[in-house]
C-alpha cells in the first residue's frame, strides 16, 4: 500500500513532512509521528481542551483538527514553550504555584493561557476565566491555575 | 528494655529491608513503595519521609512506585491511607536501614552507634576524623534481612525535611510535556488498539462482519471473544476508525435496566436490603426531654469518576508471559486477576505502574489493562497501546453509587439535640478484588465477564467499618449526642456498575448530616457555628470549626438579604482521620453562584504542607463540581451521559475563590488529606443556599431546576 501524500507544516519552529491521511487528527500526528507527547487525548470531541495547541498563534483542539488544515501552518505545542530548555514565564508561574495535580490537563491549560497572554498581556480575572472555560480539569486545580496565570501576567494573586 | 513497637502492617507484609531501600553508586538511594502516584503528590511526600529517616537530602532519594517486579505489595492506593499506612511502613523501614548500617559503621569506626552523626549519607564521629558513608559499607549484604520493625523513628522535633513544603517531583515533566503517562509510552513495534464495547450493560453480541473490519486500512487484528470486541491497527487513527466501524456494524440484544435516573431513589428505597446497625447509643433520660422532632430526606445521584484522560494501558503478550504498564491503583491485585483470567501462574504476569490521569477511585484503569492484554494476545510479541474512547469511560467505568439518606432528630426545650438517627440506602461501594471472597474464581475486570469463557463478576462489596466503612462512612456523627442510631440499608440489586469514588458514602452522609444539623439550628433560632460548637467536645474538631468561621469572617446570626448566603459544614473523615470545616459563600445574581470557599484543615503532622493545601483545594473544587452539576443520566436501556456535554462538570467561570488554612499538629500522627473535603463541601454550599433563599434543596446536584422547584414548594 502506498503512503499518503505527505503534509508539510511547522511544529515548534521545525519543518515537518508527514505522510498520513489528510483527515488524520493533528493530535495523533503530533503524538505518534513526531513523538511530541505533551498534548493529550481527552475526549476526541473538542470538549475538554487536553489536546490544545497553537495553530498560527490561536488555541485549537488538536483532536478535531485534521492534518490537512495545518498544511503550511505553524503549530506550537507545550514542548515548544521552553525555549532553549528554560521554562517560559507561564510554565515557571505554574511551577511556582504548584498548579498541577495529576497533570493530564496541564499542557492544554498552558497552551490556552499562552494564547490569552499573547493577545491580552494584562487580563482581568474574568477574562482569564473566559479564555480558559473550554479547558476542563477534573482534579480541581483551577484555583491554582488562575493564580499561576495571574502571576505570569505580573499580577498579585487575587483568584 | 522498652515495650515492643507496633510493627506497621505493610512492613510486616513486606519485611525484607532490601525490598524497601537500595543504595546506588552515585550517592543516592532508591526507595521502593507499593503506593502509586495519582496526582495527589504521594511520591513527593514519601521522598520526604525517606530522606528524613535516612538522613539524606530530598534530592538524594529516588522513589520507585508500585511494580510487581520491584516494590512491596501494598494492595491498593486508596482511602487516604498512603501517608498513615504506606508512610509509617516506609518510616519504620528506613529507620531500621539506617540503624543496621550505623551498627556496622560503629564496628568499623570503633565509635558507639549512638555517637555517630549522619549527614547526606556521610557517617562520622564527633571528632569528624573517622568517617565512612552508607555507600562504603556492604549495604546490599547488610540489608539482605527481615525487618524487626523495632527501631524507633526519628523524633519529630529533629525533622528538617518532613513538615516543610516540597515541590512535587513530577511537576516539571508535566509542565514541559515530557512523556510521563502510560499513554505517552512507546515501545518498538508498538501497535494501537481500541475496544468496541456493547451498547449497554447486559447486551449480547448477535453478529459482526469481521471480514469488513479486517479489510480496513492498517488493521492488523480483529479480536472477538464472546461479547468482547476489539481491534489492533498500525496507526492510532486507523484503530479509532475501525472501532467506529465495528460499533456501526455489530448487532446486539440488550437487557433493560430496572430503573432510570428519575426513578433511582424510589428504586433503592424499595428493594430488599441487608440492614446493619452502625451505632446505637441510648439515653432514656435525655430522650424524655424531647420537645420537638424533625425529619428530612436527602439524595445523591450516581456520580462518575470521569477522569480527564480515558483509561489506558500498554501490554505485551508472549506465550506464558504477560507484561502490562498501567495506571491501576493496585498493580499486585491486578497481577493476580490477570493471572486468573489467562490461567497463568501469578509470577508470569508483570505489572508496572506508570502515571495516569487522576482517577479519584476505582475507574476503568484495571479494565483497560485486561483489554490491552486481550488485544496483545492477538499479536504475540508486539506491544499494544490501548486507550478507551471518551464514551467507553462514561458508559463502562464503575460509578459512585446513588444514595438516599433519611434523618430524624429531637431537640429539648433549649434546642439541644437529645435524639438523632440516620438511615441510609445504597449499593455496596466497592467492586475491588479482595473485599468479598468467593469460593469460585471471580474478578473485577470488565472484559473478563464478556469472554466466551467468562470469569464471573466479583460480587459487590462494601468496605468494613473497621477500615472506615463504605456506604456508612461518616454516617455516624461525632457530635456529643446522648442518643444516636445509624442503620445502613444495603441494596443488593445493582442497577449500574458501581465502585469506590473519592470518600465513598461519606460524601452523601456528610451532606445529609451536616445539612440536617443546620436545619435543626435554624429551627431552634441558633447560629450554625454556635450550634455545632454547643454539641461538639472534640478539641480538634472545635478548632477547625472556629478557625474556618474566623477566617471567613463569620458573623453570628447574620440575616441574609435574600441574595447572599453563607453556610458551614464539618467532618472528621472516617471519624478517625483528618478534620475539616468549610464555609461557603454564595450569591443569587440572579443565577446561583458560589463565590468563596474557606476551609480549615487538620491532618495531624503535615508532611508536605503545600501538598495538603493542593489536595484540599482540589477536593473542594471537585466536590463542588459534583454538588453543583454532576449526575449520571440513564434511561431503562443505557447510560446517556457519554461526553462532557451530557455530563457537564465545573468550568473556570464557576470556580470560586478558595482559601485553605492548615492547622499543623506536629505531635499528632500524620493522616491523608485527599478525601476530607468532599462531604463538607456539599453541605456548606447547601447550607449557604438555604441561608440565602430560605429554602432547602436536599437532592444533589443543586441545580437551577431543583432550586426553582424548592422555591415553588414554599
Amino acid at each position: 500500500m502506498s503512503l499518503p501524500e505527505p503534509t508539510r507544516f511547522t511544529v515548534n519552529g521545525t519543518a515537518h513532512s508527514v505522510p498520513a491521511e489528510p483527515d488524520t487528527p493533528l493530535l495523533y500526528v503530533l503524538r505518534n509521528d513526531l513523538d511530541l507527547k505533551g498534548a493529550k487525548f481527552g475526549c476526541g470531541l473538542g470538549q475538554c481542551g487536553a489536546c490544545t495547541v497553537l495553530l498560527d498563534g490561536h488555541a485549537v483542539n488538536a483532536c478535531d483538527t485534521p492534518l490537512w488544515a495545518v498544511a503550511g501552518k505553524q503549530v506550537t505545542t507545550v514542548e515548544g514553550l521552553a525555549a532553549g530548555g528554560t521554562m517560559s514565564r507561564l510554565q515557571q508561574a505554574f511551577l511556582d504555584e504548584q498548579a498541577v495535580q495529576c497533570g493530564y490537563c496541564i499542557s492544554g491549560m498552558l497552551m490556552s493561557a499562552t494564547a490569552l497572554l499573547e493577545r491580552t498581556p494584562d487580563p482581568t480575572l474574568d477574562q482569564i476565566k473566559e479564555a480558559m472555560d473550554r479547558n476542563l480539569c477534573r482534579c480541581g486545580t483551577q484555583a491554582r491555575i488562575l493564580r499561576a496565570i495571574q502571576r505570569a501576567a505580573g499580577q498579585g494573586a487575587s483568584a | 528494655m522498652s515495650a515492643a513497637i507496633k510493627v506497621p502492617p505493610m512492613l510486616s507484609a513486606n519485611p525484607r529491608l532490601d525490598r524497601w531501600v537500595k543504595f546506588n553508586d552515585d550517592r543516592t538511594a532508591t526507595v521502593f513503595t507499593g503506593r502509586v502516584e495519582l496526582g495527589q503528590g504521594i511520591i513527593t511526600a514519601l521522598t520526604q519521609i525517606a530522606a528524613e529517616e535516612l538522613d539524606l537530602t530530598f534530592e538524594q532519594v529516588r522513589i520507585v512506585d508500585a511494580d510487581t517486579e520491584l516494590t512491596p505489595d501494598e494492595g491498593h492506593t486508596s482511602g487516604s491511607r498512603s501517608i498513615s499506612e504506606g508512610g509509617s511502613a516506609m518510616r519504620s523501614a528506613c529507620a531500621e536501614v539506617r540503624a543496621v548500617l550505623l551498627a556496622e559503621a560503629a564496628r568499623r569506626l570503633d565509635i558507639p552507634a549512638d555517637r555517630l552523626v549522619v549527614e547526606e549519607g556521610r557517617i562520622t564521629g564527633a571528632d569528624r576524623i573517622r568517617e565512612t558513608t552508607y555507600w562504603n559499607l556492604p549495604h546490599a549484604e547488610l540489608l539482605d534481612r527481615a525487618a524487626t520493625g523495632q527501631v524507633p523513628p526519628k523524633p519529630v522535633a529533629r525533622y528538617t525535611v518532613v513538615g516543610r513544603s516540597a515541590r512535587r517531583l513530577d511537576i516539571p515533566d508535566k509542565l514541559t510535556g515530557r512523556p510521563r503517562f502510560v499513554a505517552d509510552m512507546k515501545l518498538p513495534g508498538m501497535l494501537h488498539g481500541r475496544v468496541a464495547r456493547p451498547p449497554s450493560f447486559g447486551a449480547k453480541l448477535v453478529s459482526i462482519d469481521e471480514a469488513a473490519i479486517r479489510a480496513m486500512p492498517g488493521v492488523v487484528a480483529v479480536v472477538r471473544d464472546g461479547d468482547f470486541l476489539g481491534v489492533v491497527a498500525e496507526r492510532e487513527e486507523q484503530a479509532v476508525k475501525a472501532r467506529k466501524a465495528m460499533i456501526a456494524g455489530s448487532r446486539w440484544t440488550e437487557q433493560p435496566i430496572p430503573t432510570d435516573a428519575a426513578d433511582i431513589y424510589r428504586f433503592i428505597e424499595t428493594r430488599d436490603t441487608t440492614d446493619t446497625v452502625i451505632v446505637e447509643r441510648r439515653d432514656e433520660a435525655a430522650l424524655a426531654r424531647a420537645a420537638k422532632t424533625f425529619e428530612s430526606r436527602y439524595a445523591k445521584p450516581y456520580v462518575a469518576h470521569a477522569s480527564l484522560g480515558p483509561s489506558c494501558a500498554l501490554a505485551t503478550f508472549d506465550p506464558g508471559r504477560i507484561e502490562v504498564w498501567t495506571h491501576s491503583q493496585g498493580v499486585y491485585p491486578l497481577q493476580r486477576e490477570l493471572a486468573e483470567v489467562f490461567g497463568l501462574p501469578v509470577p508470569s504476569v508483570v505489572a508496572h505502574h506508570v502515571d495516569g490521569p487522576g482517577c479519584y477511585g476505582h475507574n476503568g484503569a484495571d479494565d483497560a489493562a485486561l483489554d490491552a492484554v486481550l488485544l496483545a494476545r492477538a499479536v504475540p510479541g508486539r506491544p499494544v497501546m490501548l486507550q478507551w474512547m471518551r464514551d467507553d469511560e462514561f458508559a463502562w467505568e464503575p460509578l459512585g453509587p446513588a444514595m438516599v439518606v433519611k434523618t430524624r432528630a429531637a431537640v429539648d426545650a433549649a434546642g439541644n439535640i437529645v435524639d438523632w438517627s440516620l438511615d441510609l440506602w445504597s449499593n455496596g461501594h466497592t467492586q475491588r478484588p479482595g473485599v468479598v471472597v468467593t469460593t469460585e474464581p471471580s474478578v473485577s475486570l470488565l472484559a473478563a465477564w464478556h469472554l466466551e469463557k467468562p470469569v464471573p463478576r466479583i460480587p459487590q462489596g462494601d468496605p468494613a467499618m473497621s477500615g472506615g466503612g463504605g456506604m456508612a462512612r461518616n454516617a455516624e456523627v461525632i457530635y456529643a449526642l446522648p442518643n444516636q442510631k445509624v442503620v445502613a440499608h444495603r441494596v443488593e440489586e445493582l442497577p449500574l456498575r458501581a465502585s469506590t469514588l473519592r470518600a465513598l458514602g461519606a460524601y452523601a452522609n456528610v451532606f445529609a448530616g451536616e445539612s440536617f444539623i443546620d436545619e435543626l439550628a435554624e429551627a431552634c433560632g441558633a447560629d450554625p457555628v454556635e450550634y455545632r460548637l454547643r454539641h461538639m467536645q472534640n478539641p480538634r474538631a472545635r478548632a477547625v470549626i472556629e478557625l474556618a468561621a474566623q477566617k471567613a469572617g463569620w458573623v453570628s446570626n447574620e440575616k441574609s438579604d435574600g441574595t447572599k448566603g453563607r453556610g458551614i459544614a464539618f467532618a472528621q473523615y472516617k471519624n478517625g482521620y483528618g478534620y475539616i470545616a468549610i464555609v461557603a459563600e454564595v450569591v443569587l445574581e440572579p443565577e446561583f453562584r458560589v463565590m468563596r470557599m474557606v476551609a480549615a484543615v487538620d491532618v495531624g503532622l503535615a508532611i508536605n504542607p503545600d501538598g495538603i493545601l493542593n489536595q484540599t483545594e482540589g477536593g473542594i473544587l471537585q466536590a463542588l463540581s459534583w454538588t453543583l452539576k454532576e449526575q449520571v443520566q440513564f434511561d431503562r436501556e443505557r447510560i446517556l451521559s457519554r461526553d462532557w456535554e451530557t455530563y457537564p462538570v465545573l468550568t473556570f467561570s464557576e470556580v470560586p475563590k478558595v482559601e485553605v488554612h492548615l492547622i499543623d499538629r506536629r505531635d499528632e500522627e500524620p493522616l491523608g488529606a485527599g478525601e476530607t473535603p468532599t462531604g463538607p463541601t456539599a453541605a456548606a454550599v447547601a447550607n449557604a443556599l438555604a441561608h440565602a433563599l430560605g429554602v432547602r434543596v436536599r437532592e444533589l446536584p443543586l441545580t437551577r431546576e431543583r432550586i426553582i422547584a424548592a422555591l415553588e414548594r414554599t
